[in-house]
Parts: structure tokens; sequence; C-alpha cells
């Protein structure tokens, strides 16, 4: 069971600029940020709505949806681009069969884009939950995949 | 006899390339055979094309052995690994390799060769020496120092440290803040990433050097949410370092206070900008605010703050222990020291190169590089990050000093370097700077979240070809505005890769020569 939103927020409503480390601990404790947490972190912080839902929106990192059992992440950055990211998010929008920023309908798999990994020196780079793979070549593509699979 | 000192790198570009496997696979294999190792998780040497790269403690020195795959691991053995035996992986000694043994690393003298988590190894190369200096030192002799070593921001801005902390120094507030700008976002660059991962404790140091500096009690280190790693090495650091008395309530038994913290960033580009990283610590949208203020008088919570990069605190530590004259003299013109330039994209030999301000790109892709990883000619190269020019070849002689690039309207920046072979398409690679700058615009300034939406669409009409003349005349007419009417990096300078593209690849854009000369 997850630590409860009150707890959460207690541990962090006293903390300088505590928002940003509490949306961390509530998007690891129940992987995205839900829209009903809303009102109760508004108040647990003395904020407007307003304003927690500008902060939860305006941050990339921060999901208002449940995210697939397993998160692929593609690098869309220069460095990557300049060694076939562009094919390789082809490649593994028809593997996944769905599109970036999407969630397959069976739950098991996120495609999302990333703006580096800071692997640049080895791309292209992917990011499979917490699994980092550098040089990902079209043949190595389904081995980094293998995890989705497991998930399915 | 003692165990065999092996070294398998515990760098996210190594565990990227499957350096946990190739730990666990020699670590079985010795076990089978009956053989001791002692196995140090240590950092990356930064020669990423041979990660992972196992390094074996011999007579000699480290021996290199690189790319390592699990596989490799019987044939290693075979051939005598424990004694440095000779292998087709075999480098020879690690510190004689060109890539390594041309460069001048004093930042990064460490990196790759100890712990990164190890108090021990750090004090045993070097580590605490400018911090032992400086809590002898008033404020006034540390301004000096960092002044007078010449050292100037690393993040890109390149403004001098000293005269940014003797504004911070200089001001009386109940609380004074220090704060790493560790978010990283530039493709092509990963020197912060590095040291947060292979040597947090010289940024502690560098960072507990300029709180005594300017009288900070407060510090906080933001790190970007891509750096998982980073993050878990960086809050572990804190702990030791804290435990070891070299941060907390008595610096080093002196009256020195400083409380250091470790930040996650959320995955917006534009945070690395320093007004829109205070919002983001503050709680808020990261939103850029305007200066003045300067962050150096009202900074985070509104109160006097030094914020710099990782490799800016990072330098630091060698000013102080090796004296700023020591520093000042690397480096040509106004710029002092080194930088350590960061090789990716489509190069042969990827890698961290730490060098003096004032060699040429054409020294770093060909004599560090090695050319393109495809073998194909090199066409274009970004140095700077995103906001960075493209750089052609005729270019490519120009001295890599601050002063120089800004003459031909390029930018260091924060020393990446992403090279692109002739399979590049340079309309398509303006096209994505303004997408980027769509998708990353705080949305404050007008020009910059509107502007690259109708760059995108503008660069699409030049590529479609009708009135292309005359997109191009809107193209710049757009750019100019952006660079004039935007607050901060984002939206003034996208324009730069654009414009260097367009301006030196107008063939990609579908435009003649003459067109271009028109144009």
């Amino acid at each position: 069971m997850p630590e409860p939103l009150d707890t959460l927020i207690q541990q962090h409503r006293n903390e300088a600029g505590g928002l940003m480390p509490l949306l961390h601990a509530v998007q690891a404790a129940y992987g995205f940020v839900a829209p009903e947490m809303v009102e109760p972190i508004a108040k647990g912080f003395n904020l407007s709505r307003a304003e927690v839902h500008g902060v939860i929106s305006y941050y990339h990192h921060f999901r208002t949806t449940p995210p697939g059992r397993t998160v692929v992440q593609v690098c869309r950055a220069e460095a990557c681009k300049a060694c076939g990211s562009d094919g390789l998010m082809a490649e593994v929008e028809q593997r996944l069969g769905i599109k970036a920023h999407e969630t397959r309908a069976d739950g098991a798999v996120s495609l999302e884009p990333v703006y580096c990994l800071g692997l640049c020196a080895q791309s292209p780079a992917m990011q499979v939950n917490d699994r980092l793979f550098a040089r990902v070549t079209p043949e190595r593509l389904p081995a980094v995949l293998s995890a989705v699979e497991v998930a399915a | 006899m003692s165990a065999v000192k092996v070294f398998v790198p515990c760098d996210s570009a190594a565990l990227a390339a499957g350096a946990n496997e190739v730990a666990a696979a020699l670590l079985n294999e010795c076990a089978r055979r009956g053989l001791a190792i002692d196995l140090v998780r240590n950092g990356s040497r930064g020669l990423f094309w041979l990660e992972p790269l196992v390094e074996v403690g011999t007579a000699l020195g480290r021996v290199a052995y690189g790319p390592v795959t699990p596989e490799d691991v019987v044939s290693l053995l075979d051939a005598g690994l424990l004694d440095g035996g000779e292998h087709a992986l075999r480098h020879g000694i690690t510190e004689q390799i060109p890539f390594l043994a041309l460069q001048e690393r004093l930042t990064f003298r460490r990196m790759g060769i100890t712990d990164p988590l190890s108090l021990a190894d750090y004090e045993a190369h070097d580590g605490w020496q400018g911090l032992k200096r400086a809590v002898g030192m008033g404020s006034a002799d540390l301004l000096h120092e960092v002044t007078h070593s010449g050292l100037r921001g690393r993040g890109g801005a390149a403004f001098p440290a000293g005269i940014k902390w003797k504004t911070v120094a200089g001001l009386q507030a109940a609380q004074k803040y220090v704060v790493c700008n560790a978010d990283e976002g530039d493709s092509g660059t990963y020197s912060d990433r590095m040291t947060l991962e292979g040597d947090p404790f010289m940024l502690i140091e560098g960072m507990a050097i300029a709180a005594m500096t300017v009288g900070a009690t407060e510090g906080y280190i933001y790190i970007r949410s891509e750096y998982p790693h980073a993050v878990a090495t960086m809050t572990r650091a804190i702990a030791l370092a804290t435990e070891a008395g070299f941060l907390g309530d008595r610096v080093l038994g002196s009256e020195h206070i400083f409380h250091l913290h470790v930040r996650k960033a959320a995955g917006s580009y534009v945070c690395g900008e320093e007004t829109a990283m205070l919002e983001s610590l503050e709680g808020k949208r990261g939103i850029v605010r305007a200066k003045p203020p300067l962050p150096a008088i009202e900074g985070l919570f509104g109160l006097p703050t030094v914020i710099n990069n990782v490799i800016t605190f990072a330098s630091v530590p060698v000013i102080l222990a090796r004296g700023a004259q020591f520093y000042r003299d690397y480096g040509m013109g106004r710029s002092h020291g080194t930088l350590p330039f960061q090789l990716a994209g489509n190069v042969k030999q990827g890698g961290l190169v730490e060098k003096a301000f004032g060699l040429t790109l054409r020294e770093l892709l060909y004599g560090f590089g090695g050319g393109t990883r495809s073998g194909r000619p090199i066409k274009a190269v970004q140095v700077g990050g995103p906001l960075g020019a493209y750089v052609p070849e005729s270019q490519w002689d120009v001295p890599l000093d601050y002063e120089a690039y800004a003459a031909i309207g390029a930018v260091l920046g924060h020393g990446g370097i992403v090279v692109h072979d002739d399979t590049a398409d340079m309309a398509g690679l303006a096209r994505y700077a303004m997408e980027f700058c769509a998708i990353e615009s705080c949305g404050k300034c007008t020009p910059c979240r509107i502007g690259s939406t109708r760059g995108v669409e503008v660069i699409d009409r030049i590529a479609g070809g009708a009135n292309r003349e005359q997109q191009v005349i809107l193209l710049r007419d757009l750019c100019e505005t952006m660079v004039g009417g935007s607050l901060c990096a984002m939206g003034s300078m996208t324009p730069l890769p654009v414009l260097s593209a367009l301006d030196h690849y107008p063939e990609d854009f579908g435009l003649t020569a003459a067109d271009h000369q028109a144009a």
C-alpha cells in the first residue's frame, strides 16, 4: 500500500518550496498525480487549486493518468538524431502498436519521447522503466523491448 | 597475495552499455575459477566508445579492456586478464591511451580513477585540499583567488564567477544561498552528469568553498529528473560528507555552517535558465523572471543567491588547492583554464575531453573523435547545445575560446559538441530547433511562445517551395523578433541553430546560391 496522501502532504508542507518534492513523492508512490489529489494538496499547502494544477501541468515529468506497466522512453534530441533516433522511434512505435505520448489499451506499455538522457556519446539512447540502454541499433531493439513483453 | 583490483564503472553511461552484467559475469567466473578479485565500481573515464571499460590494477598501472560484454569474460580470463594479459580488447595502460593522455584534466583529474562514494579515495587523490586551504582564508582573499583565476560560468553564459560571488558576499542578509544548476538539458552534454555520478565530493567541496566565501549557510543542487543515478549518488555523497564533518554545523571544525540539499527537477528544459530554476525550487511553475533584480541580490526566496553550474563549482577546489595563477595560466585570451568538451552524436570516439581553451574543433573532431561513427564525411557540428550554432567546416580552425566563437556568431555554451554526417538534413534540424522551442518555451515571452510555432510553419513552407524567397525573408524577420523580444536564451538563442543552418547549408532549404544572395 502506498503512503496515504495526507501523510505525504504532512511530510512536505513545511519544507521550503516543498510542492515539487511532494509531487515527486506522490508520483513515486502512486505512479501519477490524480486530478482529485489537487484539492487536498492545495489545502495542505495553502495554495489555490489553480496554482497546484498549474505546477503539475507545467512539468513534463508529472503524469495525471496512470502509466503503462512498462514505460518506454526514446531520446529525441540532436545527438540521438545524428545516429538515427527518428527511425528508431518509428520502429518502436510500430513494434509497440502505439504512438509517442500514448498508453496501449491493455495497459502494458506507455511510450514517451525524452529530451536527453545524457548518453550522447553512445546514441541513440532509450530507457525502459529504470533501465538505460545505449547504442540501440535495430538489431538490439527486440532485446531492449523484451521487458514490455514480460509485463504484457 | 592480496586480491587483484578490477574496476568496472558504475556511471550510467557504462550501465547503459551493460556494465552491471559485465561485473556480475566477472564475479561469477572468477568465483568458479577460484580467483580472488577486489571489484571496484569506479566512475567513468569518459571514453564512452570503450564502455564498459574494465580496468585491472597491475604493477605497471591500470590496464584497460573494452568495450567488454559478459560473453567476453571467459576469453579475457583465459588470456590472463588479472595479470594484464594480451587480448583483442586490450588497450594497454589506461593513462597512455592517446584520447586520455592528450588531455589536460584539472577538474576531471580523478574521474574514473576513484570509487565516487569513497571518502578515503577522494582524500587520497587530493580531495578537500581546496576546502582545507579556504577555511583558513577570509572572504576577501577567497574572492581575490576566484576572481584572479579567471574562472567564468561553465553553464554557458561565461560570466566571471568571482564578480558574481563578490556581489553576494557584499550584501547583508538574514540568509544567503548557494544553488548549483545541475539541470543539464542540452543534448550532447554530460559533463555535469559525470561529475554528479563520478566525483560528487568535488562538487560538494566547490559549493562549500562558495558558501564560505559569500557567507551562505544553505545550498541546493537542482538535478534533472532524467538523471536518477546522479540524484541517488549525490544524495548519498551529501550524507557521507555531512557525517564526516565536511558539511553541517561546523564545516571542517570551523565556525562555518553549510547544509546542502538535492532537489529533483521535473523535465522542463527552460528550468536550466537560472531564474526559472529558482521559481521551480520555490515550488512554482518554472517561468523565467525578468532581470533585474539579479539573483545575486534577490535570488532564492528573494534572498542573495550564488547560482553556478556544476562544472563552475567543480573547478573551484583545484583553483584553491593549486592557486589561482596555476589555473589562470591555462587557456587563451580571456578564456582561462579548461573546459570539459563533450564529443557526442555521430562520432567514432565519443567522450569527454578536458582541454585548455584555444584548441580547435578540427583537433577535437579528428584528433580525439576520429571522425564519424558512420564512416561518412562530417557535414555539420552543433557546438554549445540545442541553442548553439551549426558550425560548418570553414570554421573548424577557429580556436575554441568564448570571444573567438562570439566573433563568428557561435557559442561554446556548456561545451557540448554534436557531430552530424553528410546524411543530415539541415532544414529538418532547423525545424527541430523551432519545434523544441515550441515544446519547451515557458510561455512568458510572445516571440518565444508563438514565434517558435510560426517558425516551424515557415520552415515547412520553405521546404514546400512556394514563394521560397519571401518565406526566407519572413523567417529571418521572425528570428530577429525572437532575438530582440525574449527574456532568456530559450527564445533569443533558438534562432542561432536555425539561421546558421540556413546560412551555411542553403541547398538543404532548396535554395540555390543565387536565391540565397537575393534573400
